[in-house]
């Protein structure tokens, strides 16, 4: 299973900070799973599409041609603004 | 006791405490450099009364892991101390210090800085601010992004 993780804006825009997913036939890289996640709904569309948006996998901020195998912990969040 | 120490907390800290606690460190050391984030009470032209920081519990202590070990690949260190604050927070309230130790002012003022400008633009923190409009999640600044570039 894929832990999906949701942060700061994304998280209340989306009205949920993680879920389970298997992961869906055909998905092998974190742009497959974004584009992926991005067709259910106008909400998850504009959310996905906020500008510098991040991924990190197991906790490390990956790119968007990072290969998924299906156990990982997979996190979207917009720019970081602590400090 | 540890040479780096990294704590997410949502109570307040103690800057005597972290000074104390890097000075009692080692008799090597010729310097201490600190630095002290604190929440005003503007941002973007207006007025701010709350602050709230989220954070992503687990990456936020790696990311400040790996950038105190390259602090310490590129400096002279002895203790560095990463204290950072979220949930909610008033004007003037501590957000975040930075404590760094060493033989020498030089690379303690350079690690001190180093850390901060890499903490504000790797480390999974987002702030949420309320102003007369309302609530509303603060935006990365460009500005903040090209201080890093420097190193």
């Amino acid at each position: 299973m894929l832990n999906i993780l949701y942060f700061a804006r994304l998280r209340e825009d989306l009205g949920s900070d993680q879920e389970d997913l298997a992961l869906p036939e055909g998905i092998t890289t974190t742009a497959e799973l974004r584009d992926l996640l991005m067709t259910r709904g106008e909400q998850w569309q504009q959310a996905l599409s906020t500008a510098g948006l991040l991924v990190a996998v197991n906790q490390e901020v990956s790119d968007w041609s990072s290969k998924l195998k299906g156990d990982e912990e997979v996190a979207f969040f917009p720019p970081v603004t602590g400090g | 006791m540890s040479p780096t120490f990294i704590q997410v907390q949502s109570e307040d800290f103690s800057h005597d405490e972290q000074y104390t606690a890097l000075r009692n460190d080692c008799p090597k050391i010729g310097a201490i450099v600190t630095f002290c984030g604190l929440m005003r009470d503007f941002n973007d032209g207006d007025s701010v009364s709350v602050l709230e920081l989220e954070h992503y519990p687990g990456m936020t202590e790696k990311v400040l892991a790996e950038i105190i070990d390259q602090a310490r690949v590129r400096w002279q260190l002895e203790g560095v101390r990463v204290v950072h604050r979220i949930g909610v927070m008033a004007p003037s309230d501590q957000i975040v210090f930075v404590g760094v130790s060493s033989a020498h002012r030089v690379d303690a003022f350079a690690a001190c800085e180093f850390i901060m400008d890499f903490l504000k633009t790797r480390a999974p923190f987002w702030k949420k601010e309320n102003t007369r409009d309302g609530q509303r999640w603060v935006d990365a600044k460009d500005s903040d992004n090209s201080a890093t570039e420097r190193w």
